[in-house]
């Protein structure tokens, strides 16, 4: 183990670190924002709404998230959408983990015993009440946790961005791995930089779980 | 510069070739994973120390960090230490071991929930504890995984375009090698990702029937 080496580049795997954990939270924020979409075109009482939800869960899930952000990336340009490899990466990678959020999210709201609606609009609440008010804070705790996998997932997914040359942890340990030809020290110090990452966020999520567990 | 489709049938040979490196990986790789999976359980279940610690300590680490950053580590560590592989058995290397500890971590759970009086049973009747394991344990642990870890295996067909970065010849590095030719990766991507889909939905044909014979069988 080469800990010179350790102690004189750690301060870029510091800097690629918060790269990765920017691109992770509007990652997430991206996808929560397209799996609540997608989870309410799902729902919807209009087919074709729920048939477009379905074809893009299953074209998203069914294809390599790699592959979606090349298409975007390089291809984007041939369709004139243009952009810097940060946000082409963000974008897919948010509506790539949108299409397994929109799961998670259906999954919780289904889950919701049936008799709660029944109730809720015997007692006279419209439709959109029932959502509102009755099942809705229901799912919500339910989906803390899965949501929390899909969010674990995604942290792990950033590294896909490394082939588009975003400076962000794994990118950085290949270029040293090149530049030092020493894979293991590298490894290991961005390694231990996406659990501490990943550690505190289930920590976090954790914390929300018990807080909006009803006693 | 807008589309034009019409480019791709003249790849239609690469990007078959291509296709069938794709699965060929995917299935070397979850054998891989199925077989290391099962003895990765018993090792971290069953194991003397020596051996269960470093396989914590792995799985842990594995299951810690990206599959990328993975390749890479298993790429050219095994250069490092003087070991050069061909790119495709490192990639089907590095792709069973990390669906291998995922599929461990389910075979762990599932062999504590075997009903103890199957390992009474088995010792009673003068089974060793080696094949108590073996032959009784294990079986029942592992079937009742086998629709988890098949999920592992779509994820594993999906993460295998990332063997592509280190020069592994299969479906994402066929489209790149079109693209480098003709400057259309719109296109080609998108043929490939048509490709990915269509095995990805034979797989999960396939497994679906594969949990119908199991249940059946039950």
């Amino acid at each position: 183990m080469d800990t010179d080496l350790i102690l004189r580049v750690y301060p870029f795997f510091l800097e690629a670190a918060w790269v990765t954990i920017q691109l992770s939270v509007l990652t997430a924020l991206l996808g929560l924002a397209c799996g609540s979409l997608g989870a309410a075109a799902r729902l919807s009482r209009l087919a074709p709404l729920r048939w477009a939800a379905a074809v893009y869960v299953s074209v998203f899930r069914g294809t390599p998230a790699l592959i979606q952000v090349f298409i975007l990336y390089f291809g984007g340009p041939q369709v004139g959408i243009q952009l810097d490899s940060f946000s082409a990466g963000t974008i897919a990678l948010g509506v790539n983990i949108g299409a397994y959020m929109t799961e998670t999210i259906r999954g919780a709201i289904v889950s919701v015993d049936k008799g709660q609606t029944e109730a809720a609009r015997t007692l006279g609440l419209s439709r959109w009440e029932t959502m509102r008010k009755v099942i809705l804070p229901q799912a919500a705790r339910m989906m803390i946790r899965p949501l929390g996998v899909n969010i674990n997932a995604l942290i792990k997914g950033t590294a896909l961005v490394a082939p588009i040359s975003v400076v962000e942890l794994t990118y950085t340990a290949q270029r040293f791995i090149g530049s030092t030809y020493k894979p293991f020290e590298m490894f290991l110090l961005s390694g231990l930089l996406y659990m501490i990452i990943i550690y505190a966020v289930g920590q976090g999520i954790s914390w929300l779980d018990r807080r909006a567990r009803i006693v | 510069m807008g589309l034009d489709f019409t480019v791709v049938p003249s790849f239609f040979g690469i990007l078959l070739m291509g296709a069938g490196w794709t699965a060929a990986i995917t299935i070397c790789a979850g054998i891989l994973s199925f077989f290391g999976g099962i003895v990765f359980a018993v090792v971290a279940l069953y194991g003397h120390w020596s051996l269960r610690l470093p396989m914590r300590a792995f799985a842990f680490l594995f299951m810690g960090t990206p599959l990328l950053l993975q390749l890479f580590l298993i790429y050219f560590g095994l250069i490092e230490i003087g070991i050069d592989l061909p790119a495709f058995v490192a990639g089907v290397i590095g792709l069973g071991l990390h669906f291998a500890v995922y599929n461990s971590e389910l075979i762990q759970a599932s062999i504590l929930s075997v009903d103890k009086g199957q390992y009474e049973g088995a010792r009673t009747l003068g089974l060793s504890r080696g094949q108590t394991l073996r032959r009784i344990i294990i079986p029942q642990a592992v079937r009742a995984v086998i629709p988890p870890m098949g999920n592992n295996m779509i994820a594993l067909l999906k993460d295998s375009a990332l063997v592509s970065v280190i020069g592994v010849m299969e479906l994402t590095l066929a489209a790149q090698q079109a693209i480098s030719r003709t400057y259309r990766p719109f296109e080609f991507y998108l043929a490939a990702a048509f490709c990915y889909y269509i095995i990805n939905l034979a797989l999960e044909a396939g497994l679906r029937r594969l949990e119908r014979r199991i249940a059946a069988s039950r």
